[in-house]
């Protein structure tokens, strides 16, 4: 027994600090986004959601050649990059994705010139990787409490303006004819992202916020189609994928002779991307018995996201969009 | 600036620059951003794949990037197009960032795969490049009307008898051939600036399909001419020059239907635009 549990937790696991902060932080980081994700992938916005990590990136790489403190760099651009996104996308799904493309491209311009003038500015040694890639081991604990505070922010602005938001993300139609500012909720939706992934991407890295931001929450909506259930699901995931890679990190360098581990967002990743395609197992099957899509609806639970799941297209009004 | 070492320069990139051109067309009509922004960043993992094995760049690149294509066709096909892009790409990402673990590629190199490197083409990469934009173009143009018909009107194209996910299919791949050949010379980010910026402002110009490809290539062609002319001046990246002017060519394009809009016709009342739909 105590051998399997030395197996399964090498030695010392449990009293590594940078393995706590890694534990805490990306917990945190986690639910955060397993939450905000929920809304993302039910209203399409996978795209906007990982573009903003770049976006951010971008100001992050701006924030250490001013000499600024990265988080400001980090939060402020997103938040920049996801307003003129919200300015400029029309409102239909594929000029966003547009509008996302042509505001991801500037911000990659820009990353290319901020990095290039640190790299020749000596003020940093592998920016390009540690901003692409990112470490949850090398969280620096000042990050900490910005991290605290905000995800709280984000956390209370989503609970703040939670039935505008449901019902415009399940339909804009219905909750414009409630009189819900679709617009502006769509933009503090859209702030609340920007924040959320800023901040994801500064503590654990561009390729995990985006990771933690749609997995989760894509495989949660396969599992299940209350929204309720659906962000308890998601943050569940979310929580469990990171801490189960984190330990599977830290064994890692104790596989084979050559003690050299492999980073551990590969293992968040490789667990999050096994979760999502092992929930699309179950449902698909019960679902082929259940109502056809068009009386799905019609149930108060029924997501746009999974309706369109089952027809195995997601760009409505293609038509409609092209000219 | 036309010394004899920035020759293969200039020249691979009027290669590059119709190719981009002609797909990113495609690309900003179907609404592809992501995907096209997907593969090649994602393929930047197979170079480095490479450099652990030890085997060609490009072969890497091809690997991975037909990887992701097949990845995101296949799983698009069950779940939702976004989300499995971002999946597709996640998990590519993570696997480069496990080769680089292994590697000891240092920092210059992976800055140049992802931000490109212009100014250092050698003779050799130019024929690889050519061969692989004909085979593209080539493609584009066999596919022409059914990829047209399916990415405008997909009800009609799957009445007449075009399979919209078998064309998902076959347009991803070519994406991914665009992809393999100009990673190398410029970067696996700056590729999907190209391919997005110039069509996006070439439509905004011009709503007939010929005329707009036509006019995406020109100002893709003058885009990537004028980030080399102004990375040599200034001797900043080429990628922030392609960056900042596709989006700005973006903006002009948008501005010129704005302009064009008030002055031909009075806008539609806002209740008579065709509905949006969700989102």
């Amino acid at each position: 027994m105590h051998k399997l549990y030395t197996w399964v937790f090498e030695p010392g696991f449990f009293s590594n600090a940078p393995v706590h902060v890694a534990a805490l932080i990306g917990g945190v980081v986690a639910v955060v986004s397993a939450v905000v994700g929920v809304f993302t992938v039910i209203r399409g916005q996978s795209f906007g959601g990982h573009a903003l990590g770049d976006v951010s990136a971008a100001g992050g790489s701006g924030a250490l050649l001013i000499g600024l403190n990265p988080l400001l760099g980090f939060v402020g651009l997103g938040i920049a990059g996801g307003g003129v996104m919200d300015m400029i996308g029309v409102r239909r799904v594929r000029g966003r994705d547009l509008a996302t493309g042509i505001v991801l491209g500037a911000a990659i311009g820009l990353s290319a010139l901020f990095l290039y003038l640190d790299s020749t500015a000596g003020a940093t040694t592998g920016a390009t990787q540690q901003i692409l890639f990112g470490s949850i081991f090398t969280i620096p604990s000042a990050t900490i409490p910005f991290v605290a505070i905000f995800s709280v922010i984000s956390l209370a602005s989503i609970t703040a303006g939670w039935r505008p938001l449901l019902l415009s993300t399940v339909s804009t139609d219905i909750a414009a004819a409630r009189g819900v500012p679709v617009r502006l909720v769509g933009l503090l939706y859209m702030l609340a992202l920007a924040v959320s992934v800023g901040l994801s991407s500064l503590a654990v890295g561009a390729i995990l916020s985006t990771a933690l931001l749609i997995g989760p929450a894509a495989a949660a909506l396969r599992l299940t189609r209350r929204v309720g259930w659906a962000l308890a699901v998601a943050g569940l995931i979310g929580v469990g994928a990171t801490w189960l890679g984190i330990l599977l990190a830290y064994d890692s360098y104790y596989w084979g002779s050559g003690h050299q581990g492999l980073p551990v967002s590969f293992f968040i990743v490789a667990v999050i991307f096994t979760t999502y395609l092992l929930s699309g197992l179950p449902p698909r099957a019960s679902r082929r018995g259940a109502a056809p899509p068009g009386l799905t609806r019609q149930r108060g639970a029924a997501l746009p996201g999974a309706r369109s799941e089952e027809r195995g297209t997601s760009d409505e009004g293609r038509g409609k969009a092209a000219r | 600036m036309f010394a004899s070492f920035m020759m293969n320069t200039w020249i691979v990139a009027t290669i590059v620059a119709p190719v981009a051109g002609v797909v990113g067309f495609f690309v900003v009509l179907r609404g592809s951003a992501f995907p096209a922004h997907a593969i090649p960043k994602g393929a930047f993992a197979g170079a480095a794949g490479a450099s652990l094995l030890g085997i060609s760049t490009l072969v890497g690149l091809a690997v991975f990037s037909l990887l992701g294509a097949l990845g995101i066709g296949s799983l698009g096909r069950r779940g939702r197009h976004d989300v499995t892009t971002a999946l597709t790409l996640v998990m590519m990402l993570a696997l480069g960032a496990a080769f680089l673990s292994r590697t000891t590629e240092y920092e210059p190199a992976i800055y140049s795969l992802l931000f490109g490197e212009v100014l250092g083409v050698s003779t050799t990469q130019i024929l690889p490049v050519a061969a692989l934009g004909v085979v593209c173009v080539a493609a584009v143009t066999m596919l022409y009307r059914p990829l047209m018909l399916s990415s405008v009107v997909p009800e009609i194209a799957e009445a007449k008898g075009v399979r919209s996910h078998r064309m998902e299919i076959c347009f991803l791949i070519v994406v991914a051939l665009a992809t393999t050949m100009t990673v190398p010379v410029v970067g696996a980010l700056l590729i999907f600036s190209l391919m997005i910026g110039p069509p996006a402002a070439a439509r905004s110009f011009t709503d007939r399909p010929g005329l707009a490809m036509l006019l995406s290539v020109v100002i893709a062609v003058v885009t990537v001419w004028a980030a080399i002319a102004g990375s040599y001046l200034y001797n900043w990246p080429v990628g922030f020059f392609v960056g900042v002017l596709g989006a700005f060519s973006y903006g002009i394009g948008r501005a010129w239907a704005a302009w064009r809009r008030t002055r031909i016709t009075p806008a539609a009342p806002p209740q008579l635009r065709p509905a949006t739909g969700r989102g």
